[in-house]
């Protein structure tokens, strides 16, 4: 192709080019501002990182998060799908009531969801009394963390699975059942291997979700520390120095863990 | 065996009213009606996905409104076939009796036979989306069959494809039907579709049944001026009963007074004559039992592979390209269109 020519399919192109050019800016951001850190960290200053990875404090703290994060995943799960599912099938009064409720995490601040959190699981309040009596705590305790990112990331699995249920023709399941299959045969046949993939995306946004959570977290459960409060408490008293490897050492942690599952989930798509 | 007893039930925006009608064993029964008239909620409160606010649902002469659809015993096949996509063809065939717990040595022998006989074992271990619409209707039908269904639901089973694979896949119903002797309901607002297949017809307009009857008495004997539009009449006259002789009455119908064979004896009626009943001639064909009426082409239109002439006498005829030229049809020219007294239906008024 010569010059002239690609020029001339430039011009005709011009709109899309020139919204390319200035979209392009916001990528740039979020990739510079990540690959600056763990550049200067891994490159400049690798034994930091080496330090924070052997240093058991940060790697408590970084397995707390992923595991609570994962409780708080599979209550979201457990208790998201039927509503997910019942939104996507059905249409009764208050039901655009009900779908404001579950975005309602995704809008206001996440402090105000912690203070909000605390005030109903402190373990002065009914609620708290009563969850301790079987030895649930939320005060500073595994369970706080665990509602608070609970709180903060049902809304991204419930909405997943809800459209993933809404993207199932509900004609295949009458048909299954005309087959025989009772409702719950033709849920679990049909439906819910069809809407799987929505599901499981969403499970990881939640996930992700959870794990970066700190606003509501820090309000309920100081102690034990989730990484995103411990980098801010090493930043706070040791600067920048010592928050930075932590940081980085979760990012990378995160991103290996959500390419696995990613690339398992594609594996198992295309095994279908 | 199918009887619906005065159904009614509403939805937010559609309802169905008093619908009644009985289907008996054996027998290919098509819900006739234009797009948007209930026709495919009705096969739904059949097959058990609806119960209905009002009315019975008679399976077998056993009282069925409340049986859930895993049930009933019905094969049904919708309008985009509905195949589940994550299984095969052979899975998709197999699940039904896979749901009825049938051994795995049984589930295999009767794929292997529906797909054999419907000609589509080369499908077996294909995805659905790899197929092309004739071919998932083939599966979607082998589906619904395998189970040796008491009640066969067709909803618009044909209106997908393209004209010329609707016309071999309109023989194979006749087929399965003719060889399974599966008692069938098909919907489908074709009507040339359900004079093709149907033993009877129900036409269904607005979530009400207008009239259930033969397809001959369906299209020459409609029972109301809404009907005969539907089915395409196109002359509809009105008209005063004056006199009655030999099987025949005289109707009035304004400049003219036309013979027609009816059992009414008196009053205003409505008359209605179809198009492709109308001869066209240049002279005046004389005969007791037929009518020629004198009037002059006003406009022609190409309608499909034939055309329709409209004449000043206020009544239209469709005609072949040949007639056209050998008649030498032509606006303004004077023409006789001539039919016969047992082509016009009377209805009263």
């Amino acid at each position: 192709m010569s010059i002239a020519s690609a020029l001339r399919a430039a011009k005709r192109q011009s709109l899309s080019l020139i919204f390319l050019v200035i979209g392009a800016v916001l990528v740039l951001f979020t990739i510079l501002t990540l690959i600056n850190m763990i550049f200067r960290q891994i490159v400049l200053e690798p034994e930091g990182l080496l330090e924070a990875a052997s240093d058991p404090e940060v790697t408590k703290s970084i397995l707390l998060t992923l595991y609570a994060s994962l409780l708080a995943t599979l209550i979201a799960m457990i208790l998201g799908t039927p509503l997910a599912y019942v939104l996507a099938r059905h249409d009764f009064p208050g039901k655009s009531i009900v779908e404001s409720i579950i975005d309602v995490p995704v809008i206001i601040p996440h402090s105000v969801a912690g203070i909000a959190l605390y005030a109903l699981f402190m373990s002065r309040s009914p609620v708290g009394k009563a969850f301790s009596s079987v030895g649930i705590i939320f005060e500073d305790g595994l369970w706080g963390i665990v509602v608070a990112m609970l709180f903060v990331s049902a809304p991204f699995y419930v909405n997943a699975a809800r459209e993933g249920f809404q993207s199932v023709n509900p004609r295949l399941d009458r048909v299954a059942r005309t087959l025989g299959a009772s409702q719950w045969k033709a849920f679990y046949r049909i439906t819910l291997p069809l809407a799987i993939r929505h599901l499981f995306s969403g499970a990881i946004m939640a996930w992700a979700r959870g794990i970066s959570e700190f606003g509501a977290v820090i309000m309920i459960a100081f102690y034990p520390m989730i990484a995103p409060i411990l980098i801010f408490y090493k930043f706070t008293t040791h600067g920048l120095k010592a928050a930075q490897p932590i940081a980085v050492l979760l990012i990378l942690i995160c991103l290996v863990v959500f390419i696995a599952l990613r690339t398992s989930s594609k594996y198992w798509e295309r095994r279908k | 065996m199918i009887t619906l007893e005065k159904v009614s039930h509403k939805w937010e925006d559609f309802s169905l009213k008093n619908i009644s009608f009985n289907v008996k064993k054996g027998e290919y029964f098509i819900i006739l009606g234009p797009t948007a008239a209930g026709k495919t909620l009705i096969l739904e409160t059949i097959a058990g996905f609806y119960i209905p606010h009002e009315g019975k649902i008679l399976l077998n002469e056993k009282e069925s409104t409340r049986i859930p659809p895993e049930n009933r015993n019905i094969g049904f096949v919708y309008q985009d076939y509905s195949l589940f996509p994550h299984m095969t063809v052979g899975e998709n065939i197999a699940f039904g009796l896979k749901m009825r717990k049938l051994p795995t040595s049984e589930v295999e022998t009767e794929v292997q036979n529906i797909i054999d006989s419907m000609n589509i074992s080369y499908l077996k271990d294909r995805s659905p989306s790899t197929l092309s619409g004739g071919e998932q209707q083939r599966v979607a039908l082998a589906r619904a069959l395998v189970i040796n269904p008491a009640i066969l639901l067709l909803d618009e089973p044909l209106s997908a494809l393209d004209p010329r694979i609707r016309e071999s896949l309109r023989e194979e119903l006749k087929r399965i039907h003719r060889t399974r002797g599966t008692t069938t309901i098909h919907v489908t607002h074709d009507q040339s579709e359900a004079l093709a297949l149907a033993d009877r017809i129900g036409v269904i307009i607005n979530g009400e049944v207008i009239q259930v009857d033969t397809p001959h008495k369906i299209f020459n004997e409609p029972i109301s001026e809404d009907m005969a539009i539907f089915v395409g009449v196109e002359n509809i006259i009105r008209g005063k009963i004056v006199s009655r002789e030999d099987g025949l009455v005289l109707v009035d119908i304004g400049h003219y007074q036309i013979r027609a064979l009816s059992n009414l004896t008196e009053g205003e009626v409505n008359v209605f004559i179809r198009p492709e009943n109308i001869i066209l001639s240049k002279v005046k064909l004389e005969s007791s039992a037929r009518n020629s009426l004198s009037g002059r082409i006003t406009k022609i239109t190409q309608f499909g592979a034939t055309f329709r002439i409209y004449m000043d006498n206020g009544l239209s005829a469709l005609v072949t390209k040949q007639a056209i030229e050998e008649l030498g049809l032509r606006i303004e020219e004077k023409v006789y269109a001539s039919f016969k007294a047992t082509a016009i239906h009377l209805i009263r008024r």
